[in-house]
C-alpha cells in the first residue's frame, strides 16, 4: 500500500509539470500579445503557445479567462537571501568571497518576491568595496535548499563598485569621539584610488595567470617545481579576463562609468552590466559601444550626492541609444512589484508595453546570459510564468499564480486559505510558551485549568 | 597514577607543599612585604588551605588501593546491561566487571543496592578544564593605538590553529566540580578564541596537575564561523568572508604539504617552502568541528565541509529536526548543543516572535530523540551550560521530548568516545578501561535521582547535594593544586 502511494506521488509530481493555461491574454514579450490564448507546459517547459491548444488527456487545465499571463519577472540586482552580511567590506578587493556560499533559502523575502511574480534574481554582493564578491543567479524555488535554487548553467558574476561607497575608509570601531584603538583606515579614499584598486588587482591577476602557465609548461616538460599558491581572490579575476565570469558594476556618475570602460578596455575584459548607472543617459553611446548592459532604477534618486543628476527618462534614453536596459529592485520590498516599475518607462519616455515589460523580463535575461531559457513566453523555454488578475502594467494588478520550471510556487488563493490554519498553529506554540511546563519542584502536574 | 592512593606519596607531597608555601610566604614577606597587600593575603589564604588539607589527610589515609561496587545495576554501554553485578576498580582502571566477581581482600566495598553505575558522562565540546581568566583581547588598553588592517586570509586573522588546549588544562577550573556533580568525568576541551581555535584535547575532569588529565590530544580543530562580525573590524567581517577564509586556509594547507614533501624528497635546486605555524596546526588536526545550528546552516556545512578534505563533525544542530534524513545520509559525527533555545527573559512583551523561532524553541529538544530513532550517531555538548542543575535540566528536556534513557546514556558516553577515537580506553564500563564512572542512586535523569559517587581516573568524588544544585563557582574551591599553582604563577 505504501509503495503504491509513493508511486502515485511520483506520477503526480511528474504531472504537476504538465498542464494547460487556457483562455488568458498571453503577454509573450518577444512575440506580441495573444488574446484568448493558451500555453501548454510539458515537463516544465513551454510546449506550445497559441489560440487553439487542447490539453493532453489527464493534464490539469488552468482557466485564465479575463487574466494575463506573462513570463516570470527577473531582477538583475538583488541582495535577498544572503546570510550573515551583504558586504565583505573590510578589504577593497574581496573577490574571494562568494554569495553562493551564503544563500539562505529560508529567507521569507524569497516567498514575498514570488508573490509579486519574481522568479529569477541576480544575487549580488554589496557595494562597499571596489571589487566585491562573486555573485550568483538564482531561481526562487521556495522550499528547496540553496543548491537547488541556483540557476543551472547561468554564468556566475562578480560585483564591482565605483564612487562614494568604495572610497569610504571605515569608521573607528568604537564610535566617533571615543579613545581606544582604531583600525587602520581602508585604502582608497578617493575615486582615483578606486580606479587604482581595480587596475592593481587585474595586474596581480595577470601575473598570477602567468605563474600558473609557467608552472604548467614546466611540469609538462617533466621539471620538478612547486605549484603556485591557489589564490581565491585572484581566481575569479582570471575568470573575468577569460570571459568566464560577468562583471556587474555599481556606478552613478558619467565620469566613473567612462573610467571603468577604459580600465576594462585596457585590461582586456568586458563589463557585462552597469548597475544603477543613473548618469548613463549622458554616456549612453559609449556604453552601447562597449556592449555593456545597463540596469537602473525607474525613478529613484537624490539619496546621495552622486545620485543627484538623475532623471526617470534614463531607461528610455539609454534604450533609444542602443543600450540593453533593465530595471532592478536592489530591495526586498521593491522586488515585489517590478511590473509597476516597468510601467513607469511608458510614462517617462513613451516606450511601448512590450518594451516596458522587456525591462523586467527578456532584457535582464539577456544581461545575465539566460535568455535562451527564460525571459519570454516562447516554445522550448522554461515554464517560468506569472498569471495576473489584470494587466501587469496596471497598478491594480495582482499575481494569482506563479510557476517556475512548471512547478507552482505561489498561489494567492491557497495562501489566503492557509492563513487561518497557520495562525492557529502559531497560537498553539505561543500558548505553550506562555504556560511554562511545571518543574519537578513546582508541584506535580495537576489536572484542572492551568494559569 | 597507580600511586594515587598511596598514603606516603600523598603525605609527602602535601607536606612538601606546605613547606614550600611557608617558604614562599617567608621569602615574599622579606622581599616585597609592602608591595602588594593582595598578594600577601592570597598567599596566606592558600597557606590556610594547604594546612586544612593536611588536617584532612586522616580521611585520605583510609582510601584503599581497590574499590568494589557490589550488587549494583551496571550499565556497561559497550556490553550487556548487568542488573546485579560488581565492578572492581584498581590503579585508576576498571580491573573487572561482572556478576560473579570474587572481591579481593584489599578492596573497599561499596554496597551497590539501589545504585546504578554508568560510564562517566562525556562533554562532546567545551572549555572545561581551561583557565577561567580570559585571554586579554588585543588592544583593550585605553590607548589611541591604530591596529593594522587585515588584508585577507594571508594575514591569518584570528588564527590560533596551533595552540594546544592540552597545554592549558588545569584542575583549578571551578567548572569541574559542577561538571562532576552532574555525572561528567570527561570532556573534549577546546580553547575558545578566534576563528581557528586550536587543537583540542580529550580530558578527564580531575587530577592534581593538568597534564595528568589528558587522555588524548590533539583530537581536532574547532572552527568558529559566526554570522558575521559586522562592518569595520577588519577581515573577515561577513559570513561569506569567514567561509572563504577557511576555504583558503585548506587550499594553502594542500599546497604547503605538497611543497614540503617535494622539498623533503630533494631540496637541491628548490626554493624552500616558508614555514607557517597556522598551517602546521591544521595539518595536525585529525578532524574539524564546524558549527551548524539552523537548517540552512546544516545544509550549507554539509556542502562546504567536504571541500576541506578532512574528517569533520558538526556542532549546534538545534534545527536539525528539519534535516534528519539529510544527516542520516551524510553520516558525519554530530554534537547537539544542550543550550536549548528559549524565550528571551527580557523580551519586549509586544514583540511577537516569528513562527520559525517558536518552532525552533518548541522542537529543538526533540532533535536527539529524532536522531536516535533514525539511527544517527550524536553526542551532547554543554555550550555554556555549566552548572550541574542546568545540565541535568537540559538533558531531562531531551528525554521529555522523546529521547530514550538508553540512547541518552550512549550519547553521553561511548558515542563521544568513538567520535574522538578514544573508545578503546574510555566511554564504557569494560575490563581494562579507565575507571571513569558515575554512580547514581536511582536511574539517570529521574527527578529524584542523585549522584552518589563519581570516579575520575579511579579518584572518588562524592558530590554534595548543594553542588548538584548550585551554580558553577559557588561553594568551596575544588582544586587541590591551587597552592602549587600560586607559587608558579600569579593565578587567583
Amino acid at each position: 500500500m505504501r509503495k503504491i502511494l509513493l508511486l502515485l506521488a511520483a506520477v503526480c509530481s511528474l504531472n504537476a509539470q504538465t498542464f494547460l493555461i487556457r483562455n488568458a491574454t498571453i503577454l509573450t514579450v518577444t512575440k506580441g500579445t495573444i488574446e484568448n490564448g493558451s500555453v501548454l507546459v510539458e515537463n516544465g517547459k513551454i510546449a506550445a503557445v497559441g489560440k487553439n491548444i487542447s490539453a493532453p488527456t489527464g493534464a490539469p487545465v488552468v482557466d485564465g479567462t479575463g487574466q494575463f499571463l506573462m513570463p516570470g519577472i527577473i531582477d538583475c540586482h538583488s541582495h535577498t537571501a544572503i546570510e550573515g552580511g551583504v558586504n565583505e567590506g573590510s578589504v577593497s578587493d574581496s573577490s574571494m568571497v562568494n554569495i553562493k556560499d551564503v544563500l539562505n533559502p529560508t529567507d521569507i523575502n524569497i516567498y514575498r518576491a514570488l508573490a509579486g511574480g519574481l522568479t529569477v534574481s541576480n544575487v549580488l554582493h554589496g557595494s562597499a568595496n571596489a571589487i566585491g564578491g562573486q555573485t550568483i543567479v538564482v531561481k526562487l524555488r521556495w522550499g528547496k535548499n540553496a543548491q537547488q535554487m541556483i540557476f543551472e548553467g547561468a554564468k556566475p558574476g562578480i560585483k564591482f563598485a565605483l564612487g562614494e561607497n568604495p572610497k569610504r575608509q571605515g569608521y573607528p570601531p568604537q564610535g566617533f569621539g571615543l579613545t581606544g584603538p582604531t583600525l587602520e583606515r581602508r585604502y582608497p579614499g578617493t575615486r582615483m584610488g578606486v580606479e587604482d584598486v581595480i587596475r592593481e588587482s587585474f595586474n596581480e591577476a595577470k601575473i598570477y595567470q602567468a605563474q600558473w602557465e609557467e608552472y604548467r609548461t614546466k611540469t609538462a616538460r617533466g621539471e620538478k617545481v612547486i605549484a603556485p599558491r591557489k589564490d581565491l581572490r585572484l581566481e575569479p579575476l582570471v575568470e573575468v579576463l577569460n570571459g568566464q565570469r560577468y562583471v556587474h558594476a555599481h556606478c552613478y556618475r558619467a565620469d566613473e562609468i567612462l573610467m571603468l570602460l577604459r580600465v576594462a578596455d585596457d585590461m582586456g575584459f568586458k563589463i557585462r552590466t552597469l548597475q544603477h548607472v543613473l548618469e548613463g543617459y549622458k554616456v549612453a553611446k559609449e556604453i552601447a559601444a562597449h556592449g555593456a548592459g545597463a540596469s537602473t532604477f525607474s525613478d529613484w534618486w537624490s539619496y546621495k550626492i552622486e545620485a543627484y543628476d538623475a532623471t526617470p527618462y534614463n531607461a528610455a534614453l539609454m534604450t533609444k541609444k542602443g543600450v540593453l536596459v533593465s530595471l532592478n529592485s536592489d530591495s526586498d520590498e521593491l522586488q515585489r512589484h517590478l511590473n509597476l516599475e516597468a510601467a513607469k518607462v511608458m510614462r517617462y519616455g513613451g516606450l511601448s508595453q512590450d518594451e516596458a515589460l522587456a525591462m523586467v523580463t527578456i532584457n535582464p535575461a539577456k544581461q545575465l546570459g539566460i535568455d535562451n531559457s527564460v525571459g519570454s513566453i516562447e516554445v522550448g523555454k522554461s515554464a517560468d510564468l506569472v498569471l495576473f488578475d489584470q494587466h501587469p502594467l496596471s497598478g491594480y494588478s495582482k499575481p494569482l499564480k506563479v510557476w517556475i520550471d512548471g512547478n507552482q510556487y505561489f498561489d494567492r488563493a491557497k495562501d489566503l486559505e492557509a492563513r487561518a490554519d497557520f495562525a492557529k498553529k502559531k497560537k498553539v506554540l505561543l500558548d505553550k510558551e506562555a504556560t511554562p511546563a511545571r518543574g519537578p519542584r513546582g508541584g506535580a502536574a495537576t489536572e484542572g485549568p492551568s494559569q | 597514577m597507580a600511586l594515587r592512593y598511596s598514603l606516603e606519596i600523598d603525605f609527602r607531597r602535601w607536606l612538601s607543599n606546605c613547606f614550600v608555601n611557608w617558604f614562599a610566604l617567608a621569602g615574599h614577606c622579606r622581599k616585597k612585604i609592602f608591595r602588594s597587600c593582595d598578594r600577601y593575603v592570597s598567599r596566606l589564604k592558600s597557606l590556610i588551605w594547604t594546612t586544612g588539607l593536611l588536617a584532612g589527610l586522616a580521611l585520605r589515609a583510609e582510601v584503599p588501593s581497590a574499590i568494589a561496587i557490589k550488587d549494583a545495576h551496571i550499565v556497561t554501554v559497550s556490553g550487556e546491561d548487568l542488573p546485579k553485578a560488581t565492578v572492581l576498580l584498581r590503579g585508576g582502571l576498571i580491573e573487572d566487571v561482572g556478576a560473579q566477581l570474587t572481591i579481593p581482600a584489599d578492596a573497599w566495598v561499596i554496597d551497590g543496592a539501589g545504585l546504578t553505575v554508568y560510564p562517566g558522562f562525556v562533554n562532546g565540546l567545551s572549555n572545561w578544564g581551561l583557565p577561567v581568566a580570559p585571554v586579554a583581547a588585543r588592544g583593550t588598553a585605553a590607548t589611541a593605538t591604530t591596529e593594522p588592517r587585515v588584508h585577507g586570509p594571508e594575514d591569518r586573522p584570528q588564527n590560533y590553529s596551533y595552540e594546544r588546549a592540552a597545554d592549558s588544562v588545569t584542575p583549578a577550573d571551578t567548572k569541574l566540580e559542577a561538571a562532576r556533580a552532574a555525572g561528567f568525568t570527561s570532556s573534549a576541551t577546546f580553547l575558545d578564541r578566534g576563528i581557528f581555535r586550536g587543537l583540542g584535547a580529550f580530558i578527564d575532569l580531575a587530577g592534581e596537575k593538568g597534564r595528568e588529565m589528558i587522555v588524548a590530544e590533539p583530537i581536532g580543530q574547532e572552527i568558529s564561523v559566526t554570522r558575521g562580525a559586522g562592518f569595520g573590524r577588519g577581515f573577515p567581517s561577513a559570513l561569506m568572508g569567514y567561509l572563504s577564509y577557511v576555504r583558503q586556509m585548506f587550499l594553502d594547507l594542500n599546497q604547503y604539504q605538497e611543497a614540503k614533501a617535494l622539498y623533503a624528497a630533494n631540496p637541491v635546486g628548490l626554493h624552500r617552502p616558508e614555514y607557517d605555524h597556522t598551517l602546521e596546526g591544521l595539518e595536525e588536526s585529525p578532524r574539524l568541528l564546524l558549527p551548524a545550528v539552523e537548517s540552512q546552516q546544516i545544509e550549507r556545512m554539509l556542502v562546504f565541509a567536504p571541500e576541506l578534505k578532512k574528517p569533520f563533525a558538526l556542532y549546534g544542530l538545534h534545527e536539525a529536526f528539519k534535516d534528519i534524513d539529510l544527516l542520516k545520509q551524510a553520516n558525519v559525527p554530530l554534537l547537539v548543543s544542550l543550550k536549548w533555545p528559549e524565550k528571551p527573559r527580557d523580551a519586549d512583551p509586544t514583540d511577537v516572535p516569528s513562527y520559525r523561532e517558536l518552532e525552533l524553541r518548541a522542537q529543538a529538544p526533540s532533535v536527539p530523540g529524532l536522531l536516535a530513532k533514525a539511527g544517527v550517531k550524536f553526542a551532547f555538548y554543554s555550550d555554556g551550560v555549566d552548572s550541574a542543575a542546568d545540565l541535568k535540566k537540559a538533558l531531562k528536556k531531551a528525554l521529555d521530548s522523546g529521547l530514550t534513557r538508553a540512547d541518552a546514556i550512549r550519547a553521553l558516553t561511548l558515542t563521544p568516545a568513538e567520535m574522538y577515537g578514544v573508545a578503546d580506553r574510555t566511554g564504557s564500563i569494560a575490563k581494562g578501561k579507565i575507571a571513569n564512572l558515575v554512580v547514581m542512586k536511582g536511574e539517570a535523569f529521574d527527578d529524584k535521582t542523585t549522584v552518589e559517587y563519581v570516579f575520575v581516573d579511579g579518584m572518588q568524588f562524592k558530590p554534595s547535594k548543594e553542588s548538584q544544585q548550585a551554580a558553577p563557582g559557588a561553594g568551596r574551591r575544588p582544586s587541590l593544586d591551587i597552592a602549587e599553582e600560586e607559587i608558579d604563577g600569579d593565578r587567583l
